[in-house]
């Protein structure tokens, strides 16, 4: 090929390429896509969703909504490393644990004057508690679209084969406490089936047994998360009371045993509500109940997990992204998600909103539990930097898991270990 | 020796481009180039940016990326975590390159036969090369568990058996026996391919000189196939530092740290705790281990290798 070919050649491919690498873009930029990082793959969330991002899509023309479903177990690992590559999603769900690093960060676009200047938002029926975990300096970063409290699903066809009173029965006699629960799940656990599981706790997502330890007044770090109060007395009892229903009752199963309540195996479960779509019907089904949480030696208490929205404030698309949160979250959607994710509005706080969404809970249920447990719960402990705190905590705990562990002793490593950290 | 120029016209003093040395030259670099591009772009050019991060704090979320020196080889240095999960690698290593190669021996030792069906047990003893790595690990951690089928198996005959997964020894030792029973045919083969290579007139005057079995093994073939046990020895070494998908599934690093590996931890800490640059430093660690290991290796094999001398 001789040189003049070869430019001949080059000259073309260009007068062909070139067009079309300026036309390209000019045909994208018409179209604007929103992606939201989910992490439910659930078909009935994604109809739902998708049914809110085609209102957007109607108001927006050239607007279009897609969700992008990520497993739950790496959520946030992979929502980083979609950062890091520079592909970060436009929205994502935040969980509660990791909400102080991503509010913080700078990451995530404000949100209250946004809120504030959309009309019909109501941000004020949003309740202050439900969005203190996602303020930073007075400015809202996420919208806390799911706050699920932490409640027991009962299977009183066990409770009631073992010979045990149910906790319908304890709340009626007013003796609906940990010593008395612990009893009924140690009982049923005596009579061959498994007794209380924390759900998804597995010896690992330790922050879950806050269900548990809030009820002696427990916490990780002080409220300021500058201290840590995994050694103090309180600490000390729930996490004794918890070692001896494991090794010396075996009301909760041990380490290494893997027991689920939604397939009959155990009395009681501490979860979230949502959970409720996973009892079982047909031939399998079994008498169940939904309970609060019992109360303990510090007396009643409620435990809530969040999730929240926010939109990232490194995009394009900054200022569409937070309209479409606005739009979201907006009273009249606010009330289609609460379907499936327990609402942050005061308005929609009430046994009618939620009853019409959540068939299989009874008033009384849901006024008891998700009521009472929204207004009055703490949220799962959380703190800047939890991903690594969490990791070396659950590497320290593990010493606990041992039936002749000293549980004092452990607490006082976790601290050692976690001072330098908080 | 000098040759007068002939005298020539300007046109035929010029030498065209195309020389048949450039040509073959250039068919050449065509030739390696798929690779080399492949190389350059997936190893090289990666290998220089993990050393450049290494050098900064870069804060994903924060979208911060600053220079800061050699401030992660400092925290290196003091991190109270590297001991342990370097105490983890060296366990985890030894235990399986030893298991491993022995077993891997001894099974194509006793596969090298020419009997019935033989080819069945080899193509047995090599399928769990060709499962997929994380179902073959779920299954084998459904079978660890307390509750699990190995301690079902051990009960039936009166054992109590461990709560393998959950017991600092017992978790190692599982995570080394999954990994060594998933590659263990790889070297299998390895091995029963250089064993069908040695001569087997050897063998045949060893026994006529009336040589034991097991001097005829260390005496004989072990020399034949030592460039095997060398290959062998530095892809299994290399292979259990970079395992990563066995301890994720099974252990988590866990009970304590005691199965966090080197690639786990920097895993944990560019991937979970977000901080990109203190993981790159610990990538850079990590490829000098393996770099200085092979090297060593390489140069013990004129000592070891019997074709070497």
């Amino acid at each position: 090929m001789t040189t003049r070919t070869l430019l001949k050649s080059a000259t073309a491919l260009a007068g062909l390429v070139l067009p079309l690498a300026a036309f390209g873009p000019a045909l994208a930029q018409d179209q604007t896509n929103l992606r939201m990082t989910i992490w439910s793959a659930n078909e009935a969330h994604l109809a739902m969703l998708n049914e809110i991002a085609d209102g957007f899509a109607a108001q927006n023309p050239g607007v279009t909504v897609t969700f992008d479903s990520l497993p739950f177990d790496s959520y946030t690992t992979t929502l980083t490393t979609q950062i890091a590559g520079g592909n970060a999603p436009d929205l994502a769900w935040i969980l509660e644990t990791t909400a102080a690093d991503f509010v913080n960060s700078g990451a995530l676009a404000p949100l209250t004057e946004a809120f504030s200047a959309t009309e019909g938002y109501e941000l004020e029926d949003v309740t202050e508690q439900a969005t203190a975990l996602w303020r930073a300096d007075g400015e809202l970063y996420a919208y806390p679209f799911s706050t699920s409290p932490f409640a027991i699903f009962v299977n009183n066809d066990l409770v009631s084969e073992a010979g045990a009173q149910t906790p319908a029965e304890l709340i009626e006699a007013g003796e609906w406490t940990w010593d008395n629960a612990i009893d009924i799940a140690a009982t049923v656990a005596d009579s061959g089936a498994n007794g209380l599981i924390v759900r998804d706790f597995n010896y690992q997502i330790w922050q879950n047994l806050a269900s548990i330890w809030r009820g002696w007044g427990a916490d990780p770090w002080s409220a300021d998360g500058a201290t840590c109060t995994f050694a103090d007395a309180e600490m000390v009892d729930a996490m004794s009371f918890i070692h001896s229903a494991i090794f010396e009752t075996g009301a909760i199963p041990g380490p290494g045993e893997n027991v689920d309540f939604f397939t009959g195996d155990a009395a009681m479960t501490i979860t979230q509500i949502s959970r409720a779509s996973l009892l079982p019907t047909g031939d399998d089904a079994f008498e169940w109940d939904l309970v609060p949480l019992p109360s303990g030696p510090a007396g009643e208490y409620s435990v809530i997990g969040q999730a929240g929205i926010g939109a990232f404030g490194m995009g394009n698309n900054v200022d569409l992204a937070v309209e479409f949160l606005a739009y979201l979250s907006n009273p009249e959607n606010s009330a289609k998600l609460a379907q499936y994710f327990p609402p942050a509005r005061q308005s929609l706080l009430n046994t009618d909103t939620l009853g019409a969404t959540n068939p299989l809970l009874t008033p009384e249920q849901l006024e008891t539990v998700v009521i009472n447990g929204i207004t009055n719960g703490v949220v799962l402990p959380g703190h800047a930097g939890f991903a690594e705190l969490q990791q070396v905590v659950r590497a320290e705990l593990d010493a606990l898991w041992q039936a002749d562990a000293d549980v004092q002793a452990v607490l006082a490593s976790v601290c050692n270990r976690i001072t330098p950290m908080l | 020796m000098t040759v007068a120029a002939p005298p020539s016209t300007r046109k035929a003093r010029k030498r065209p481009f195309w020389t048949m040395e450039r040509r073959d030259s250039l068919a050449g670099y065509l030739f390696i180039a798929p690779q080399m591009i492949g190389i350059t772009i997936f190893v090289l050019i990666p290998l220089a940016l993990v050393f450049w991060y290494s050098l900064h704090e870069w804060n994903v979320l924060a979208q911060t990326f600053r220079f800061q020196g050699l401030a992660n080889y400092q925290t290196l240095l003091s991190d109270p975590g590297l001991p342990q999960v370097l105490g983890a690698t060296t366990i985890f290593s030894i235990g399986l390159v030893i298991f491993n190669m022995s077993l891997a021996l001894l099974l194509a030792v006793l596969l090298d036969q020419k009997l019935k069906g033989i080819t069945l047990y080899r193509t047995l003893f090599f399928s769990p090369v060709v499962v997929s790595l994380v179902a073959w690990t779920i299954v084998w951690g459904f079978l660890l568990q307390n509750n699990g089928g190995i301690n079902a198996l051990l009960a039936s005959v009166g054992i109590e058996g461990p709560n393998w997964l959950r017991h600092p020894t017992t978790a190692m030792i599982s995570v080394i026996v999954v990994q060594v029973f998933k590659n263990v045919g790889l070297n299998m083969v390895l091995f029963l391919a250089a064993l069908q290579g040695v001569p087997r007139e050897l063998y045949e005057a060893a026994r006529v000189d009336g040589t034991p079995a097991f001097r005829q093994f260390t005496r004989i073939t072990l020399p034949m196939i030592s460039p095997t046990v060398l290959l062998t020895s530095i892809i299994t070494i290399v292979g259990s530092l970079q395992v990563f998908a066995q301890i994720a599934v099974l252990t988590q690093g866990g009970p304590g740290m005691s199965t966090t590996v080197l690639v786990y931890y920097l895993y944990q800490q560019a991937f979970q705790f977000h901080k990109f640059g203190y993981g790159a430093t610990l990538s850079i660690v990590l490829f000098l281990i393996v770099a200085i290991l092979t090297f060593v290796q390489w140069q013990m094999r004129r000592k070891l290798v019997f074709y070497e001398d």
